[in-house]
C-alpha cells in the first residue's frame, strides 16, 4: 500500500505542471454558456493545445494516436488539469471518453485511422445517441431501426436527451439492426455523420434553461455499412465496453473541482461569518471527509486497473453512486453559505452548477440501475425484479 | 503509486484472520458475549506472542517494526470478529505500559465524561485529556478503580464502568498525546471497517438464502438496493482508512474516522433491516456488532469533533494533496 508516486511519475506531473502554467495565462475568456458555436470553438482549441503539447489521448494506446500513459499517468492529468483551473472536456466528451476509446478497441485499422487523429486534434466533435424516448434505463429495448440496402444502412427512429447534438460532427449511434432477435442481441454500433440527410436535431430546454441536450429525429438516414463497428448485431457488447470508459473514468476530475469549490466555500464563510454557525461549519467538514475519501478510492480503482491491465473495473459504479450524492449535498451547502440572495442569482456560476448537479443521478445510468449493477454483478445477489 | 495491500500486508491479514477464527470462532464470541464480556487473557496473551501489540514497536525493542498500515488491517480482522477489549489502547501504549507489547498487560482507555471499558480487568489506564496524555498504573490506578461504578452496558461483550473526576488522578506523561488520540482514532476506524464488511458479507448472504414470495428476497429490488448502499459506505471508508494510515494525517484520519463510524453503525442498521424479525433477536449477531459499533463511534474522536478538524482545515489553502505528517506512519 504505497501513495508516492514514483520518480517518473513526479517527473511527468512537473513537465505538466510546468506547462499548464506556460499556457492557461494566454487562453481565451470563456464563452457564454448559451452560445454553441462558441463553446465549440473553445473546447476545440483546447484540445488543439493538448494535440500539439502531446498531452492528447493520453489514456489512449499508442497505436491508436494516443500515449499509452498508465492509469496513473491519466489519473495526475486529470488532477493537474483540474487544480489548474483548466478547461473541462466539454464538447470532447464522448469523443475522448468513449467513442474514441470504443474505436480504438473494437474499430478497424481503417476506422481508427479515420475517426481518431481527428478527435485527438479537436476537429471533429462527437455525441452519443444511445437513448430513445421509450429506452432510457432500458437501453436494450431500443427501436430506432437500420434496415441494409446495398452498401448502406437505411435508419429511422428517434434519439433523445443527446448532449452536444448541436455542435457534434459524429454520432456514436445504436441501432436495431435484427427485430427478430432478442433484444440484447439485435443491436449494431454505427458512426453516424451528424450533417447526413434525414438528421433534425431539436434542442431541449434543460431545467438549468440552457440547450445542453437534444432530441434527434433520423429520417431514412443513409449510414455506409464501413460505419459499423464491431459486428452486425454485436452491438450490445460493444456498448458495454463504451459504458465501462464512461463510468470508470469520466468523473475523476471532477472530484478535485468539488474540493476547490468546497474549499472556496468555506473561505467564503469565513469572510462573512457565518462559519460560525457550528451546523454548517461541520456539514462543510464532513463533505471534506467524503471528498477525500472519494479520491483516495479513485486512487484504489486506478491502482487496480493498473495491477490488472488498464481496464477500469465495475468499481467506477460504487465511485459514481456516491459521488453523484456527494456532488448534490455540496450545492445544497453551497446554497446555504452564499446565502438567500446569491442562492437565487442565476449570474452566479456556481447556482447553475446547483442545477446542473441535479443531472448527475441520472446520467450515465440512474443510481438506482447502479445499485442493480453493483448488487448483482459485485456482491453476486441473484437477478430479479 | 501502488495502492494496493502488498504480499505481505495480504499474508498478515490471512495470518491474524485465521488466528481469529480458530480461537474466537463464532462460539467463543457468543459465549464471551453472553458472559459479561471479560478481556480473555489467555487470547490476549496469544495475541501478544503473535506480535500484535508489540506490531509497532522497533525490532530493536524487541517489537515486530511493522506500520500504521499493518496495524489498521489487524484491527479491521479484530472487527471482523467481534474481539472485544481495549485492544487499541493496548497497542497504543505497548513500549511504555510493562508487559503491553507480549500480552501480559491490558490497558483500559478513559476520556473525560465517557465511561470506561473493562476497567475491572484492566493493569493500566490511558488517559486521554484533550491532547494532554498520562498512563495510571498501581495505587493511583486502584484509587480510580474505587472510585468507579459499573454501568449496565449496552455492548454485552463490553463492561464498563463511570469514572469520575479523573482530573484529580495524577500519571505518567506520554508525550504527543495528539498522535496517540489520531492512531487510536484511525485503529477504531479500522475496526469500525472490519464491522461494516462483516454486516454487508451478512446481509448479502441472508439475502441470498430466505425465500418470500418464492424467490430470495436477494432478488428484490429493495433488499438489492440497501446491500448494494452497504458496500457504497463501506468502499469509500476503506480507502480512507487505509490513506489515512499510509500518510498519518490527522485530518485525514479524522475524515476517515468519520465515514467508517457511519458506515458501521448504518452497515449494522441495514444488515438488520435485511434479516427481518430475526434481526431483532438476541440470537442474531447484528445487534452485537451495532452495539459495538456505537461505543466506538464515541471513542477516541467522535463525529462532532473529527467534523470540526475537518472543517478547521478547510478554506485555507487550495485543494491539496496531503499536508505535513503530524502522527507519523513509521513511528511506533
Ligand atoms: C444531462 C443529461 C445528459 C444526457 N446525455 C445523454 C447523451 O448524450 N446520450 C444519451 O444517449 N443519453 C443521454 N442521457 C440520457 C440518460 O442516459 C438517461 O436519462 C438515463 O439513462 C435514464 O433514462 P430515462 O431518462 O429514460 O429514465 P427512466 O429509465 O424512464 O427512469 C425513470 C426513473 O425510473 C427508475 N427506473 C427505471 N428502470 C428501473 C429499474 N429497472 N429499477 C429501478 N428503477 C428504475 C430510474 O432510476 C428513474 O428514477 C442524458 C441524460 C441527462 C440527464
Amino acid at each position: 500500500m504505497d501513495l508516492a508516486y514514483t520518480e517518473e511519475e513526479e517527473d511527468f506531473r512537473a513537465r505538466l505542471r510546468e506547462w499548464l502554467g506556460s499556457v492557461l495565462p494566454g487562453l481565451p475568456g470563456k464563452p457564454d454558456p448559451g452560445d454553441w458555436p462558441g463553446r465549440r470553438a473553445y473546447d476545440a482549441g483546447w484540445q488543439r493545445l493538448l494535440y500539439d503539447a502531446g498531452y492528447a489521448g493520453l489514456h489512449w494506446p499508442a497505436d491508436a494516436g494516443g500515449r499509452g500513459a498508465t492509469p496513473t499517468q491519466h489519473l495526475i492529468f486529470l488532477e493537474e488539469t483540474e487544480r489548474a483551473g483548466a478547461p473541462y472536456v466539454g464538447a470532447n466528451f464522448v469523443g475522448l471518453l468513449h467513442a474514441g476509446p470504443t474505436i480504438a478497441a473494437e474499430g478497424t485499422a481503417e476506422q481508427r485511422a479515420r475517426w481518431l487523429p481527428p478527435v485527438l486534434r479537436g476537429d471533429e466533435m462527437w455525441c452519443q445517441g444511445f437513448s430513445e424516448p421509450d429506452a432510457g434505463s432500458d437501453l436494450a429495448s431500443l427501436r430506432t431501426r437500420a434496415v441494409r440496402d446495398g452498401d448502406g444502412y437505411v435508419v429511422s427512429g428517434q434519439k433523445i436527451w443527446t448532449s452536444h447534438a448541436e455542435v457534434a460532427d459524429w454520432c456514436e449511434l445504436l441501432v436495431r439492426t435484427d427485430a427478430e432477435a432478442p433484444k440484447h442481441r439485435g443491436i449494431s454500433w454505427l458512426a453516424m455523420r451528424m450533417d447526413s440527410p434525414g438528421v433534425t436535431v431539436r434542442p431541449l430546454r434543460t431545467l438549468a434553461g440552457s440547450t445542453e441536450f437534444a432530441e434527434m429525429f433520423l429520417d431514412e438516414v443513409r449510414v455506409p455499412v464501413s460505419h459499423l463497428v464491431g459486428a452486425e448485431n454485436d452491438g450490445w457488447r460493444v456498448t458495454m465496453v463504451t459504458l465501462s470508459f464512461e463510468r470508470g473514468t469520466a468523473f475523476v476530475g471532477e472530484v478535485v473541482a468539488c474540493r476547490r469549490t468546497l474549499d472556496a466555500l468555506a473561505a467564503e464563510a469565513r469572510r462573512s461569518g457565518r462559519w460560525d454557525d457550528a451546523v454548517l461549519r461541520r456539514r462543510l467538514g464532513r463533505l471534506g471527509a467524503e471528498f477525500r475519501a472519494l479520491w483516495r478510492l479513485t486512487q484504489w480503482n486506478v491502482s487496480e486497473a493498473q495491477a490488472s491491465g488498464g481496464v477500469p473495473g465495475i468499481g467506477g459504479s460504487v465511485f459514481k453512486l456516491r459521488y453523484s450524492e456527494a456532488r448534490q449535498e455540496l450545492y445544497e451547502a453551497a446554497a446555504e453559505v452564499l446565502g438567500a440572495g446569491d442562492a437565487l442569482d442565476l449570474d452566479r456560476e456556481w447556482v447553475l452548477d446547483r442545477l446542473s448537479s441535479l443531472s448527475y443521478t441520472i446520467a450515465a445510468g440512474t443510481s438506482q440501475i447502479q445499485r442493480s449493477i453493483v448488487a448483482e454483478r459485485i456482491l453476486g445477489l441473484p437477478k430479479g425484479r | 503509486m501502488d495502492f494496493q495491500l502488498s504480499e505481505d500486508q495480504r499474508a498478515l491479514r490471512a495470518g491474524i484472520r485465521e488466528l481469529l477464527a480458530g480461537r474466537f470462532g463464532r462460539d467463543r464470541m457468543r459465549a464471551a458475549h453472553e458472559g459479561g464480556g471479560g478481556v480473555d487473557r489467555a487470547l490476549w496473551r496469544e495475541l501478544g506472542k503473535a506480535g500484535f501489540f508489540a506490531l509497532r514497536l522497533p525490532e530493536a525493542a524487541g517489537g515486530v517494526g511493522l506500520g500504521l498500515p499493518e496495524s489498521v488491517l489487524m484491527f479491521e480482522e479484530v472487527g471482523r470478529a467481534l474481539l472485544p477489549g481495549p485492544l487499541a489502547a493496548t497497542q497504543l501504549a505497548a513500549g511504555v505500559v510493562k508487559g503491553a507489547a507480549e500480552g501480559e498487560a491490558v490497558v483500559a482507555l478513559a476520556e473525560p465524561g465517557r465511561p470506561v471499558e473493562h476497567l475491572d480487568g484492566a493493569d493500566a489506564l490511558l488517559v486521554l485529556d484533550g491532547d494532554r496524555t498520562r498512563v495510571l498504573t498501581g495505587g493511583v490506578l486502584r484509587r480510580v478503580v474505587d472510585g468507579a461504578r459499573p454501568v449496565r452496558s449496552l455492548d454485552p461483550g463490553t463492561p464498563l464502568w463511570r469514572v469520575p473526576g479523573l482530573a484529580a488522578y495524577e500519571g505518567e506523561a506520554l508525550p504527543d498525546g495528539a498522535r496517540l488520540r489520531c492512531e487510536g482514532a484511525l485503529l477504531a476506524a479500522a475496526e469500525q471497517l472490519g464491522g461494516a464488511a462483516r454486516s454487508l458479507e451478512a446481509a448479502v448472504q441472508h439475502a441470498g438464502e430466505r425465500q418470500q414470495f418464492g424467490a430470495p428476497i436477494g432478488a428484490f429490488q429493495a433488499v438489492k438496493h440497501l446491500c448494494a448502499g452497504m458496500l457504497v459506505r463501506a468502499e469509500p471508508a476503506r480507502s480512507a482508512v487505509y490513506a489515512a494510515a499510509v500518510t498519518g494525517d490527522p485530518v485525514e484520519a479524522a475524515g476517515a474516522k468519520l465515514l467508517a463510524d457511519r458506515a458501521a453503525v448504518d452497515n449494522a442498521r441495514d444488515c438488520l433491516q435485511v434479516h427481518g424479525g430475526m434481526g431483532f433477536t438476541w440470537e442474531a449477531d447484528v445487534h452485537l456488532r451495532l452495539k459495538r459499533a456505537w461505543l466506538r463511534s464515541g471513542q477516541w474522536l467522535t463525529a462532532a469533533e473529527a467534523e470540526e478538524v475537518l472543517a478547521a482545515d478547510l478554506g485555507h489553502s487550495g485543494a491539496g494533496g496531503c499536508r505535513a505528517h503530524a502522527c507519523d506512519a513509521t513511528d511506533p
